[in-house]
Parts: C-alpha cells; structure tokens; sequence
C-alpha cells in the first residue's frame, strides 16, 4: 500500500481540490434554500449568501407554510403510504425471496424471471390502466391505491436483493431446525428473516426513496387535498405562491428536512448496501 | 408449476404437495400481477382500441397511424422524441463521465475524507424533483439573481441568460439540473466495481510501471465496463420515463414552446388532459406502449448484444 506514486503530494491536493469544489456544487444550492429560508425578504434578495443575522432573521415563511398550506395532513399521507408500502415490500418480498431461494420446483427459474421483468420494465408505462383499475375498484383519491401501486413496484427489486441473500444462509442451521419440528413458517420467520435483517434495512432504503419522492402517482391516482402527499402538496403550494419567496423557500426547506434527518441515520447503511453489490 | 419435490432424488419419491410454496409465492405474486403486469399488458392492449360513435371498438393499429401519419400527433410525438434522445445523451455524455471521474478519486486507497465527500455528493440524488427543480428554478431565476452573481466571481456575467426561458437552451438546462441530481448513482455503482478489483492486479500493473492516468485507463477501466454498462442502461430506462423533473421546472406543457416536452410529459398531457386539452385514453395508451417499445428494445440491445460482448473477469 506505501506506494510512492499513488501519494505524491501534489496529485492528492489536486484530487482534494476537484473533490471538494464538487461537493460545494452538491451542497451549495440546498444550502443557499435553507438560509435563506430564515431571512427576511429584503435579505433575501440584498445578500442571498449571507448567513440569517438578528437582523435578517424571520420565520414570516414558516409561518405562511403552516398556516396556509396543510403540511402536517401531506407529511401524514406520506409517512403511511411510505411506511406501509415498505412494510408490504419486506414482507411478501422475503416471503417470495424465501420460496424462491430455499425450494426446488419446477418452475422455479421463470417465476424469478417473471418477478425480475419489473426491474427494468418502469411501472408507470401501465398508468392508464392503473387509473381504469382503481376507478373500477373505487380507490381513487385512497392512500390504499398508492400503497398497492408502490407496493408492486418496489417487489421486483426487492425479491432480487433478498433471494440473493437468502442463498447465504446456512443450509444446516434451517436442517437442525426441521429436525426439530419447526415448521417451514416457522423456519423463514424465526431462522431466516433475523438473519437477513441487514439486507432487509437495504431494501428498506432503496424503495424509500423513490416512493417518498413521487410525483406522478400522487398526481394522477390520489390528487384530492385530503390524500396528498408531501411531494405533490409541496409542488402544488409552491407552484400558488410562487412570488412569495418566504413561503416557497420555507415550504422547499421543510420537505428537505425529513430527508436530510434520514439520510444523516441511514447513510452508512444506504452507502453500504450499493457498495457491498446488493444492486449488481 | 407443480409444489411436488423433485429435488434430486435418485428414486423419485411421492410427497405430499408443499403447500407453503404457494403460501409464500402468493402474496408477491398477486399484487404484482394485479398492479403491474396485468395493467401493463392492458395498456398495450388498450392501444388497439378507440371510441368510435361513443362505443370502445378494435381499431387495429389505427392509433399508431394517427399518431406517426397526423401531422400535429407526428410533430408533438417526433419533438418529445428528439428532446428525449437529447435529454440522453447530455446524461451519458455528462452525467457518467463525471461519476466516473469522482468514483476513481474517491477509491484511491487511504484518501483522507473521502467518506464525506461520498455522502456529501450523494446527497441531492435522494432529494424530490419538486425540490430540486424548484430550488435551481429559484437560482437560476433573473429576479433573485444569485447565478448571475455568482458568475460575475469569475468574470462571466455577461454570459448570463434566463437560461430556462429560452427555447434553445431550456432543454440542456434542464439536462443538467437532472445530472446534478443523480451523479451520485453512477458515482456509487463505479466506485463498487472499482473497490472489487483486487489488489494484486493493481499490485501487478505497478510492477510492469503502470500508474496513475495509464493505470486507470489500461487497467481499471476495462475492468469495470460492465459496471458501466449497467449505468448507461439505468440512464437509458430512467430518462425515457422521466416525467417529473420537467412537470416541475417548466410545466405540463413542458414550456418554453414544447422545448423541453419529453415523452413522460407528452404521455400526461394526452391521457389526462391538461387545460384546454382532453385526456384521450386510447391515444394515452397508444404513447405509452411506444415508450414501452423503446424503453424494451434499449433493454434488450443491452441484454443480448452488450452484455455478452463485455468480458467480464472473474477473480
């Protein structure tokens, strides 16, 4: 590892350098939101670089947000739809991993396929068929339409991921389970599923994201005020008061903040599942 | 299927039906089926389909033909199509490179810091569209005027334009806001393949006297082509589904004269409608199973044609 020419002084510098100068770009505009949204509008507009002082310091913002806009009813739609659509996905995920990776029948091989079509094939190509669907059930404008429609979605993946997993688990120690009687729910829900509780919180992670952060869904499937998610309600209040750059700055900086909190807990595990190859 | 054991006994013996496959195929099985294929499969479907005399009928492909032979179908289909390609190919000439680059600095054995950097680039990938594209609407904005500012530090003021207001340069602007988004995915997907190649290859490449640029070039990058090629495929699928970014930033009308209209924003407009004009299932369907096409022969090209052309190394 002491090599001397992959630590010459001058190339690290100038690694740090491009590094740094690219984080600055991923960092600076959600920076520049959150500042600015604790300041005054005249701050705003005279030195949107500057840090909120006793001066420029407002939450006229905040308080336009909550007070207009009904973010706590939207960041409840998306807790439950997020929540329950990931409790979905973990469960009947590792059910069928489990099946899949554990037993030998015939037919095993095409039904992996089968499920594996969704990873690449984006679920929103059957909208039009999703809306029919959920008109004919009257689910429309329900948080349940939205946590079928994720839950499906994040499945594919999460089957992969966890089949692979599965596969690592000692034969011997689910053998010496059944010699004891176990039966075999009892093998995956005692044995199997704390053992793969790593990959799980992967999983868990990697259909978060994409569920919390939808747009399209939310805004063909459940548009109704009493159903919104964050996303759409932020998307829709904003695009209201846009010349209220207070409202809109603070309304941006909410809507990061759970976010920002998640990915500060999650990061390590969120890196190291990508990196470990659990998406290859 | 059939839940009956075959497995790999000498001597086939009778077993009762496991019964707790099917329980544990099951409920995966059903919503995946009832949400995503079926409906997929009836999307296309339904593309063979339109009202005629208020009354669904079997039109063969007649929609297709309305939408490749009308000419304003054709020129709003082609221009979604031509932005879309555009909106590609700024992600694989921009967007990779650059993951790429920060995934070989990054991976540099013992570099100080670097787990910040990771977590520090990454971040904007797990934000909202909404908030991305309203946050560089906002920056971008000549009222605010923080760009312009910005670009005066370096002596570019005068090279300042409403970028995203302009027919001719709002579509790469919206490219790129999309590729400050998610440089982080291939960022991470390179920088695993790289921490994969073991040591002694990069050991025995430096006996030979090969470093730095010559060793990445010659010896790392062939290594990690299929890597690559798993990111040009998750762009290839991701962009021509996109439909958010630009729904936020310039609109349902994907403004400014169809600009920045892709083929997610033109599929929303025909099936649901927008203002003045009515959703059209039918015709809806008929985009959306042309996206699949598409999205279905990139998919495949990738499968069978690069895929088996990439060697990969087993270590």
């Amino acid at each position: 590892m002491s090599n001397k020419a992959r630590t010459s002084p001058i190339r690290t510098g100038a690694i740090h350098f491009a590094l740094i100068a690219y984080t600055i770009i991923a960092l600076f505009p959600v920076f520049l939101t959150i500042v600015n949204s604790f300041k005054s509008r005249n701050a705003i507009f005279r030195s949107p670089l500057q840090l909120p002082g006793p001066e420029s310091f407002s939450m006229i913002g905040y308080e336009t947000v909550l007070k207009q806009g009904n973010f706590i009813g939207y960041f409840g739609n998306s807790l439950t739809v997020t929540v329950l659509s990931i409790a979905l996905v973990l469960l009947f995920g590792a059910m069928a991993a489990f099946a899949l990776s554990e037993y030998r029948f015939k037919g095993n091989t095409l039904m992996g396929l089968y499920l594996s079509l969704g990873i690449m094939i984006p679920i929103r190509l059957g909208t039009v068929a999703i809306l029919q669907g959920m008109v004919a059930t009257g689910l429309v404008n329900t948080r349940t339409a939205l946590v079928l429609v994720y839950t499906a979605q994040g499945l594919p993946l999460a089957v992969f991921i966890l089949s692979e997993f599965m596969r690592t688990v000692s034969d011997d120690l689910k053998n010496a389970g059944r010699i004891d009687g176990l039966s075999e729910y009892a093998i995956f829900f005692r044995l199997v599923l704390p053992l793969v509780r790593p990959a799980m919180a992967t999983v868990a992670v990697f259909t978060m994201i994409p569920i919390w952060n939808d747009l399209w869904f939310p805004l063909i499937l459940a548009p109704a005020e009493a159903t919104k998610t964050v996303t759409l309600g932020s998307q829709i209040f904003i695009g209201q008061f846009v010349t209220d750059w207070n409202a809109v700055l603070s309304a941006l900086s909410l809507a990061i903040f759970p976010v920002l909190v998640l990915y500060m807990i999650f990061s390590r595990q969120l890196i190291r599942g990508i990196t470990s190859g659990a998406v290859k | 299927m059939t839940l009956e054991d075959d497995g790999g006994h000498a001597a086939p013996i009778k077993r009762p039906v496991r019964w707790h496959i099917l329980v544990f195929l099951l409920p995966a099985l059903i919503v995946y089926t009832a949400v995503m294929i079926l409906p997929l499969f009836q999307t296309l479907w339904l593309s063979l389909f339109n009202t005629v005399d208020g009354q669904p009928a079997f039109v063969g492909l007649a929609n297709f033909k309305v939408l490749f032979g009308d000419e304003r179908w054709a020129a709003s289909f082609w221009n979604a199509f031509r932005n879309n390609l555009i909106f590609f190919v700024i992600h694989m000439l921009v967007q990779n490179p650059i993951g790429i680059a920060l995934a070989a600095m990054l991976s540099i054995p013992k570099l100080r810091f670097a787990a910040f950097y990771r977590t520090a680039i990454f971040l904007p990938t797990l934000l909202s569209f909404v908030i991305v594209g309203f946050i560089w609407k906002l920056i971008l904005s000549p009222i605010w005027g923080v760009a312009p500012w910005l670009m005066s530090l370096v002596g570019m003021k005068t090279f300042f334009a409403p970028w995203l207001g302009l027919p001719g340069t709002a579509l790469i602007a919206v490219s790129l806001i999309s590729v400050w988004q998610y440089v982080g995915i291939p960022m991470m997907l390179i920088y695993a393949a790289l921490l994969n190649i073991p040591e002694e290859v990069i050991e025995a490449a430096e006996c030979d006297g090969i470093t730095g640029w010559s060793q990445f070039w010659k010896i790392k990058l062939p290594l990690i082509l299929p890597a690559i090629g798993i990111i040009s495929i998750l762009t290839f699928v991701g962009n021509f589904n996109a439909f958010d970014l630009v729904y936020t930033v310039q609109g349902a009308l994907a403004g400014p004269d169809g600009s920045t209209d892709i083929l997610g924003t033109l599929l929303y407009r025909t099936f649901f409608g927008f203002q003045l004009q009515l959703g059209d299932r039918s015709m809806g369907a008929t985009i959306a199973t042309v996206m699949f096409l598409i999205i279905l022969a990139g998919v495949s090209l990738y499968l069978f044609i690069i895929q088996r052309r990439i060697r990969r190394y087993q270590f």
